[in-house]
């Protein structure tokens, strides 16, 4: 919060704000300093909120419409793609939107991962968000399963049967997850009661996440900490606003570009058959944003290991800021770690590709040297690399180069930090 | 003054906000409209019924578009009442002519004009029904007389497809 | 500006794995359809041959439970007049009741009404078939993964089986099915319907007609969707644009490049 005390101007204002301070939080909201040299890696928070917004209001009236029961999703699903007004447009924002929001996250998550985002002071920041990421993909099994088509069912069956690895209970709980002795109507029905709670859930862990950012202030591609207010800030209304609104801007045109000319695109076509317990597709792939999760679960030849795997990539990620050991947070003064960077970038897409081929042959070994590096980055070469690694000197602040006689500055101001 | 650069910003700014409210106007009527009837409920819109069995004296109900629509056979007794009554006495001044196109059949929505229950038959003080839930009393011309209830129960569109069929909507 | 095309780059990556992911090794049959692409509409003429191929050929076996006959004449389908839409239902029976007696009974089909069903229900059309289910044609088209091109290419797929391969009775050999054995016969035959405008009814012709039809009603609104769609896109633009300038003029008033 800046340093003055804020007082609104007119009487109603004041004595509305001494009794609920909206007005105050309001105004710390716009006033909010930013660092001004914040580049576009830095709207998708923005972007993430339009995301989650767009899919509550879809939802809601998609939810108009939907009948959650075995017999009639599917009918339901074309009933709003045909009769509804307007109802297709919904439904292809609402499914388009969920590929829109994960793309969109995992820009945000590596964005962190490239400028030390995480870090102290802001862990809590990043594991509150870690929590936001697994109630995502919650939140996008569940939606996948409603409209009741084969991957829908499939799909189900599948993730749900992963419970089953867990020792001595693991079958109990996967029928107790049923309500049955398979994924049916019970399953359904509760899937679409938690597919409705948890985007209001995410909705609360946002209002935290940036409630917990706002107290340190936000990272910046330099990674210093700044001085708040300062040269080094901007207001966040209007500098900050207008630039994650056109950035918002181009987010759409892309978005807009998925859901009016290639909306399904991002699904599977087997979705557009009803489901049939008798009958399982050729091949069960998962969304696309759960692919390289698939790989590693599928890499490890023990169902229990291979559970394991898979939740531990998720879980390691809230470890991260101590397992990171060094001082630096932007990779802009790591040339080590900016490499190593890049290589899990890649080693991630490498896995989303695998989670998308049949598990065998040179595919399984790749997926394999895969999954094991990915651990080896979090667990062996982030820890010794804070001790190892020479960096380069850093700034004292971003618009007085105090300390002197640092070649990277230049480069950082003109935003080349993001090349490899 | 140097006010020219000012306004030139000014505008830029004002024609980004118009667009863009627009934008967000235009956004906002898929999802109002989403609620209004859809294109298979509004195909249901008319129904045809078959009037040979009802016999002079009694009602049948049907249902049309989600609600109830009566149906009586009226006797020649019950038509000369519903054409003794002085209009101008009425609440909601109507008469029995303007409210049927075959005197032996009246035609109507049966929903109380005042919150929308469902009138019982033969019942009430003029002879015709009477709505339980606040006590409207209407006659047999489905006129209001007594009670909450503002206007007449509603005639709904219809025609005689031939003498014994009619399509309601 | 750099980053943006960076992040644009990203995305088309994860676009092609996708694409990657889901292609069939198979080349599929093209044609020139004119509901791709960024205009693209159905052809009317096409949609209106193309029913009359359903009904008279496919109907026999497959449902399209999702279709009502208002959907003939609704903006963007084939567009048949309402007296058209309303005459092709009442040449079919449709099952109502039950009637006051309790007994259900058939009458002559109104435009609110689904498209009759060929079978009474799943297990009729198994045992009727040879125990395939003839898949309801409503969504087909979005339920195969090659689309429109993938019908178009199976319905002409049909030949020979290659030496050394043998069927069953009933099944028949189709390049482009799964598999390569199909339980359908080849459906169409030259002339097998007779098209009222002159069209000449060859194999191609009503190939092309009836996988435009399905196309359709998979995708009813598939019109209104490329209309909005360009629409949408170009008011985006235009306020990207102007958004893009007052961003520069509001930066400009500190010295941070944005």
């Amino acid at each position: 919060m800046s340093d003055h005390e804020y007082t609104p101007k007119s009487k109603a204002g004041k004595w509305f704000n001494d009794r609920l301070p909206l007005l105050t939080l309001a105004n710390h909201l716009t006033d909010y300093p930013t660092p001004k040299n914040l580049n576009y890696w830095w709207t998708f928070g923005g972007i993430l909120t339009f995301c989650l917004i767009t899919q509550i209001i879809t939802g809601l009236t998609l939810a108009m419409h939907y009948i959650a029961h075995a017999d009639m999703a599917f009918d339901s699903v074309e009933h709003i793609m045909r009769d509804v007004n307007y109802g297709w447009l919904i439904r292809y924002i609402h499914a388009n939107g969920a590929s829109m929001f994960f793309l969109a996250v995992y820009i945000h998550i590596f964005r962190s991962l490239f400028y030390g985002s995480y870090k102290a002071p802001r862990e809590i920041i990043w594991i509150i968000g870690i929590v936001i990421y697994l109630l995502m993909m919650a939140a996008a099994f569940m939606g996948y399963v409603l409209p009741w088509g084969q991957m829908s069912f499939w799909g189900a069956t599948v993730i749900t049967n992963l419970f089953s690895a867990i020792p001595l209970v693991g079958e109990g709980i996967v029928t107790w997850l049923w309500g049955g002795y398979s994924v049916d109507n019970p399953t359904l029905t509760r899937f679409f009661t938690l597919h409705y709670l948890i985007p209001f859930l995410i909705l609360g862990l946002v209002v935290l996440h940036i409630w917990a950012l706002h107290v340190p202030g936000n990272n910046n591609p330099i990674g210093i900490d700044v001085k708040k207010p300062s040269k080094d800030t901007v207001p966040f209304h209007p500098y900050i606003v207008i630039k994650d609104g056109f950035a918002l801007l181009m987010f759409m045109i892309v978005f807009a570009f998925f859901v009016f000319y290639t909306p399904n695109i991002l699904g599977h076509a087997d979705n557009y058959i009803e489901a049939n317990p008798l009958v399982t597709p050729a091949h069960i792939v998962p969304e696309w944003y759960l692919l390289p999760f698939y790989a590693i679960l599928r890499s490890v030849p023990d169902k229990l290991l291979g559970v394991i795997a898979m939740l531990s990539a998720i879980f390691i990620l809230a470890a991260l800021p101590w397992l990171d050991t060094s001082k630096i947070r932007s990779a802009v003064f790591r040339p080590l770690y900016k490499q190593f960077y890049w290589i899990l970038v890649a080693d991630v897409l490498v896995l989303g590709y695998m989670g998308a081929m049949p598990a065998e042959g040179l595919y399984l070994l790749i997926a394999r040297v895969a999954t094991a590096y990915y651990f080896l980055h979090f667990l062996v070469i982030l820890p010794v690399l804070g001790f190892k690694e020479k960096t380069l000197p850093i700034p004292l602040s971003i618009t007085e180069p105090v300390l002197g006689g640092t070649p990277n500055l230049a480069a950082a101001k003109n935003k080349e930090s993001f090349k490899a | 003054m140097s006010e020219k650069k000012p306004k030139r910003r000014e505008f830029l700014f004002t024609a980004t906000y118009a667009i863009g409210v627009v934008g967000a106007g235009v956004v906002a009527w898929p999802l109002i409209d989403q609620m209004n009837p859809d294109a298979s409920v509004k195909a249901l819109a008319s129904t045809e019924v078959d009037l040979s069995s009802v016999k002079p004296g009694n009602t049948i109900t049907i249902m049309w578009r989600g609600k109830p629509v009566f149906i009586r056979r009226r006797t020649p007794d019950e038509i000369a009442e519903a054409r003794a009554v002085n209009v101008k006495e009425l609440i909601d001044p109507e008469s029995d002519e303007e409210r049927v196109k075959n005197p032996e059949w009246l035609v109507m929505i049966g929903v109380c004009t005042h919150l929308g229950c469902v009138p019982l038959n033969d019942k009430g003080d003029y002879n015709g029904w009477f709505c339980p839930c606040h006590g409207s009393h209407y006659d047999i011309s489905g006129r209001i007389r007594k009670g909450p209830a503002p206007t007449n129960m509603e005639i709904p569109k219809y025609e005689f497809v031939n003498a014994n069929t009619i399509k309601i909507g | 500006m750099k980053n943006l095309l960076r992040i644009l780059l990203v995305f088309i990556f994860t676009l092609n794995t996708n694409n990657l992911s889901s292609a069939e090794k198979i080349e599929y049959l093209e044609t020139d359809w004119s509901f791709k692409g960024l205009f693209g509409k159905f052809d009317r003429s096409a949609l209106q041959r193309g029913y009359q191929v359903y009904t008279e050929v496919c109907s026999s076996c497959h449902s399209m439970k999702y279709l009502s006959y208002r959907n003939l004449a609704e903006k963007g389908g084939p567009e048949f007049s309402e007296e058209e839409a309303k005459a092709i239902a009442a040449s079919f029976e449709v099952k109502d009741g039950p009637n006051a007696d309790g007994d259900m009974f058939f009458r002559p089909g109104k435009l609110s009404d689904k498209f009759i069903m060929p079978y009474e229900n799943v297990e009729a059309a198994k045992a009727a078939n040879g125990g395939a289910y003839p898949p309801d044609m409503s969504v087909l088209i979005k339920a195969r993964s090659g689309g429109a091109d993938y019908i178009y290419s199976l319905l002409l797929g049909y030949e020979d089986p290659p030496i050394g391969v043998n069927l069953d009775d009933g099944v028949y050999y189709n390049k482009y099915m799964y598999g390569n054995q199909i339980k359908m016969s080849s459906p169409l035959t030259d002339g097998i319907v007779e098209y009222s405008d002159g069209t000449e009814a060859s194999i191609q012709q009503m190939s092309k007609d009836v996988t435009t039809f399905l196309m359709w009603a998979a995708e009813p609104h598939l019109e209104a969707r490329h209309q909005m769609g360009f629409k949408a896109i170009v008011y985006l633009i235009i306020l990207t644009t102007l958004v893009y300038f007052s961003m520069k003029k509001i930066w400009s008033r500190i010295e941070t490049e944005v």
